[in-house]
């Protein structure tokens, strides 16, 4: 489970990373992945800009652009964010810890 | 209207569970998400394939709307309760579609999916059957639905709110940010439209904040109260929230959501474009 490689990253077919830029991660509590966790893409004022459902092991991604971006997950084990930035294109991987 | 007559909490839904005379519908994005858990009871509605027209790009008609309802065995005086994921995007979508089909008892699960999911209340797997009724629609309330040509005519003139993310409005981004930028179309918003994301009018937890936070944020940002008003997002789900914000719960007149929205104007030939952002 620790350090999972990047090809771990479940991705569209014909997601060009040259172009795209992607903001993958995974939620965790003490650890363990948290699933159906919902998690909160937060531009750099903290806007709002997308929400997803993590999977059953706590996955989720985002096609954003350049930037700054708070991640934060909300579920029924607790909360959490975490700040994540994206130099430019590619994917830009980050791990979001929840706790009540 | 007001918000008791729009919306019902948690705590309600979970009391009527079951009861007759009411009907839960789960309308979501992600269209398995009720194949692993609903509420007891609710019948699932696909906005692919249930709200829009298979072949056309727009949404059903009065009699699919009328098929569809029989088969999922909702009766034209029944209470329907729609709720979804992702803040109830889709639920307002297909709850703006009701209204426009004349039902009349139609309303929100405040929070949708995810505070019922948050609050640790019950969900099942179990698909819920329904015996098929003889549903009776309305002819199409086009008070409330905007098409392309009043669109461009109101440049200037009525409330455009664009309710998309800052960057899709700015024309940095074409898609919410959880989904692929793949569309072709051009970028940018609608001349003389204010941005009013739909997410300002909702909570974390995705119920929608007070009348108070709801009448400030909307007169911060420009919103002319002497004015008509059109909404619009990128394919009419999110502006459908917003339609439920100034519509049914501020009681704004004269409130149209423009379900063509982005996907149909940023593919126009020959329409005004505003961009902010440089190619």
């Amino acid at each position: 489970m620790c350090g999972a490689p990047d090809q771990a990253v479940a991705l569209p077919p014909g997601t060009d990373l040259t172009k795209e830029t992607v903001l993958a991660g995974r939620v965790v509590a003490d650890g363990l992945p948290v699933p159906g966790a919902f998690v909160r893409l937060l531009d750099g004022t903290g806007e709002f800009t997308a929400e997803v459902v993590a999977s059953a092991v706590g996955d989720f991604r985002f096609f954003a652009a350049p930037g700054t971006w708070t991640l934060r997950a909300l579920s029924r084990a607790g909360n959490g964010e975490t700040v994540l930035s994206a130099d430019g294109p590619g994917l830009h991987q980050a791990e979001v810890a929840v706790a009540s | 209207m007001s918000r008791q007559d729009v919306l019902v909490t948690a705590d309600w839904a979970e009391k009527n569970l079951g009861t007759d005379g009411i009907v839960f519908l789960e309308v979501d994005e992600d269209t398995t998400a009720y194949d692993g858990g609903h509420l007891p009871g609710a019948v699932k509605i696909n906005w692919t394939t249930d709200l829009q027209d298979p072949v056309r790009r727009d949404i059903v008609t009065k009699e699919q709307f009328e098929q569809l309802l029989s088969a999922k065995g909702v009766g034209t005086d029944d209470t329907v309760v729609l709720y979804g994921g992702n803040n109830n995007w889709f639920a307002a979508y297909a709850y703006w579609e009701f209204k426009l089909y004349g039902h009349q008892n139609v309303k929100l699960l405040d929070g949708g999916r995810k505070k019922w999911e948050l609050d640790g209340r019950p969900l099942t797997s179990d698909v819920a059957e329904r015996s098929a009724t003889t549903y009776t629609a309305q002819e199409p309330d086009l008070s409330i639905r905007a098409f392309r040509d009043e669109v461009v005519d109101s440049i200037g003139t009525k409330n455009l709110v664009d309710v998309r993310s800052p960057d899709e409005f700015s024309g940095k981004i074409l898609a919410p940010a959880h989904l692929p930028q793949e569309q072709s179309q051009r970028r940018g918003h609608v001349p003389s439209a204010i941005n009013i994301p739909w997410s300002k009018a909702a909570n974390e937890d995705g119920t929608f904040k007070s009348d108070e936070e709801l009448t400030a944020l909307y007169g911060e940002a420009g919103f002319d109260e002497g004015k008509a008003t059109i909404a619009y997002c990128r394919i009419g789900e999110r502006s459908s929230h917003t339609w439920v914000v100034l519509h049914e719960l501020l009681g704004r007149s004269d409130v149209k959501n423009y379900d063509g929205s982005w996907v149909e104007y940023g593919s126009l030939v020959g329409v005004p474009i505003e961009l902010e952002v440089s190619r």
